[in-house]
């Protein structure tokens, strides 16, 4: 690797850059227009009139009102609120909530803390690529079945869930659909009415907007409490003087997403199809995770058989590229990414996966290097594997 | 989250690769959990490690914390490999973080289940050493951290 080297962020899952532009319309709502924007005078008539504008381009980018967006401090925030206020509001009627085994934890550990308060979840397998199997949800509805709960498009291998469907079931069987769209948002178009959602979850920091800034779409109708008690902001359901500047920058970053969608998801796409057609070329062993069609335009999932992803990870972090991977020594436990396992991956294959995420930002030399780096680091951990010298001797014995 | 330490001896791990007719072979860990380590020894008649080489499925610390268990082994008696404890290749590594604490046991463990090999070839005992617990045909219980 030359010194001059330039960082190559592929990780765009995780994060992203916000945009200068966004920070631009942001700056002001700091020490110019820093007004309460519950005040009465004129001059923080200025912020309210700034948040009321960012809803208006968010709302309309989802095809829904206003007043049916509710600010957040985030996406995690938002998918607490769904499903902790949903379960309060309508126990009388029934204490089953249906979720997927691949949700983000924001979901998954949600339920986990409603089943310790007495609620029954069930959590829907998907199949090989990661899609919720219709039939099984039609099954596990019951009587007592108050909420489903079903990400648009996962945050690990990218694949987009049928949302139109679920939506379809959800509303025939009279039961409230809410679906954390955290990374769909700004990626792929998104009408709730057309799909029939009744509640949404959406962040800042994954559309290049600022990080402490998300949404809870409700639809109007669906009464679920306030998750935050306090002053009347968000029309009396989400107490605490509002982000101003992050929503200012959410909105901004919501209408460049909305304006470049379809450019931007083909330039991404391309990319990623010829990274990933690259390294299946150069790396034997490997197969990618997820749906080949349903899927996010940037992201591609790896696994490398016989290697381990933190390793990886640390060799492509020398080479200056920022990537993630499902293993367990970066989830902070032994076992692997419940999303790679829930897709049938056995767990020593789960520990070899790579997540990459693209940005329009990305180019072709870039992928060149990195398919080239991917495959000089796999090889070197290959080499120092245990796992692959008795592939390769009980291979050579076979021949 | 590493020592200058560990990042050294992951990047540029030492006696990496495979003795061939070693004295003694040992692999513990486990594919599931992400750790195998595989511990090859060439013991001389004088009981003494002459020479050590390792392979690694695992993290960062997995790797560098084989790489230094090997380096403090080679030259040893093996009554001195034997005294070589996950403490001691932490120290030598400057510490590791506390998750990656089983990485160090693992490779304590490894040049053990080598030497039991090599005890077991040669039908002779080694004081203090008993059968590995762990191995890579077993299932091992998870642990918590």
């Amino acid at each position: 690797m030359s010194e001059e080297q330039k960082l190559i962020y592929l990780d765009n899952a995780a994060t992203t850059k916000t945009y200068p532009e966004v920070v631009e319309a942001m700056l002001p709502y700091f020490s110019e227009y820093y007004g309460n924007p519950s005040s009465v005078y004129e001059f923080s008539g200025i912020s309210k009139k700034a948040v009321a504008q960012a809803r208006e381009t968010i709302a309309s980018s989802i095809g829904a009102k206003p007043q049916e967006i509710y600010f957040t401090a985030g996406g995690s925030e938002a998918d607490n609120w769904a499903l902790k206020a949903t379960a309060e509001a309508l126990k009388e009627k029934g204490c089953h909530i249906i979720t997927s085994k691949i949700e983000h934890h924001a979901i998954l550990h949600t339920c986990e803390y409603l089943e310790k308060q007495g609620f029954e979840v069930t959590y829907l397998n998907v199949d090989e690529n990661g899609m919720v199997k219709l039939e099984e949800l039609k099954q596990a509805i019951r009587p007592d079945t108050i909420l489903i709960s079903i990400m648009f498009a996962n945050n690990e291998i990218g694949t987009i869930e049928p949302i139109k469907e679920i939506g379809q079931i959800a509303r025939e069987h009279g039961i409230l659909f809410h679906t954390d769209a955290v990374q769909a948002y700004g990626h792929v178009p998104i009408q709730v009415d057309e799909y029939q959602i009744d509640m949404m979850s959406a962040s800042g920091h994954k559309i290049n907007g600022p990080k402490g800034i998300g949404f809870l779409y409700i639809r109007t109708g669906v009464k679920i409490r306030s998750f935050v008690h306090g002053g009347a902001q968000e029309r009396k359901r989400r107490a605490g003087t509002e982000n101003v500047p992050g929503i200012v920058g959410f909105g901004k970053a919501a209408q460049l997403a909305m304006e470049n969608m379809e450019e931007r998801s083909q330039k991404e796409q391309t990319l990623r199809d010829y990274l990933m057609e690259k390294v299946l070329a150069a790396v034997p062993y490997t197969r990618v995770n997820g749906h080949r069609t349903s899927r996010l335009p940037n992201n591609c999932n790896f696994a490398f058989q016989f290697i381990e992803g933190e390793s990886l990870l640390i060799m492509l972090d020398m080479a200056k590229i920022c990537a993630s991977s499902g293993s367990a020594c970066t989830s902070g436990s032994l076992d692997p990414s419940h999303v790679l396992l829930a897709i049938g991956l056995p767990h020593e294959i789960a520990h070899g996966s790579l997540r990459i995420t693209l940005s329009q930002e990305n180019t072709k030399e870039e992928m060149d290097y990195v398919a080239g780096e991917i495959k000089r680091i796999v090889e070197r951990l290959r080499s120092m594997s245990p796992l692959y010298e008795d592939f390769m001797k009980n291979s050579q014995e076979k021949n | 989250m590493y020592s200058e330490k560990v990042m050294d001896h992951f990047q540029n791990p030492r006696n990496v690769g495979e003795i061939e007719n070693a004295s003694g072979t040992g692999t513990v860990g486990n594919a599931k959990c992400g750790d195998i380590m595989r511990i090859y020894l060439d013991i001389d008649e004088n009981q003494i490690i002459q020479d050590v080489k390792f392979k690694t499925f695992g993290c960062g610390a997995a790797v560098a914390t084989s790489s230094m268990a090997t380096e403090l082994v080679k030259g040893k008696s093996i009554q001195e490999a034997m005294k070589i404890t996950n403490k001691a290749v932490m120290e030598a590594l400057d510490g590791l973080p506390p998750v990656k604490v089983h990485c160090s046991l693992l490779a304590e463990e490894a040049i053990h289940a080598a030497l039991w090999d090599y005890a077991q070839k040669n039908q002779i005992e080694i004081a203090g050493l008993e059968k590995p617990k762990s191995d890579i045909s077993e299932e091992e219980e998870e642990e918590e951290y």
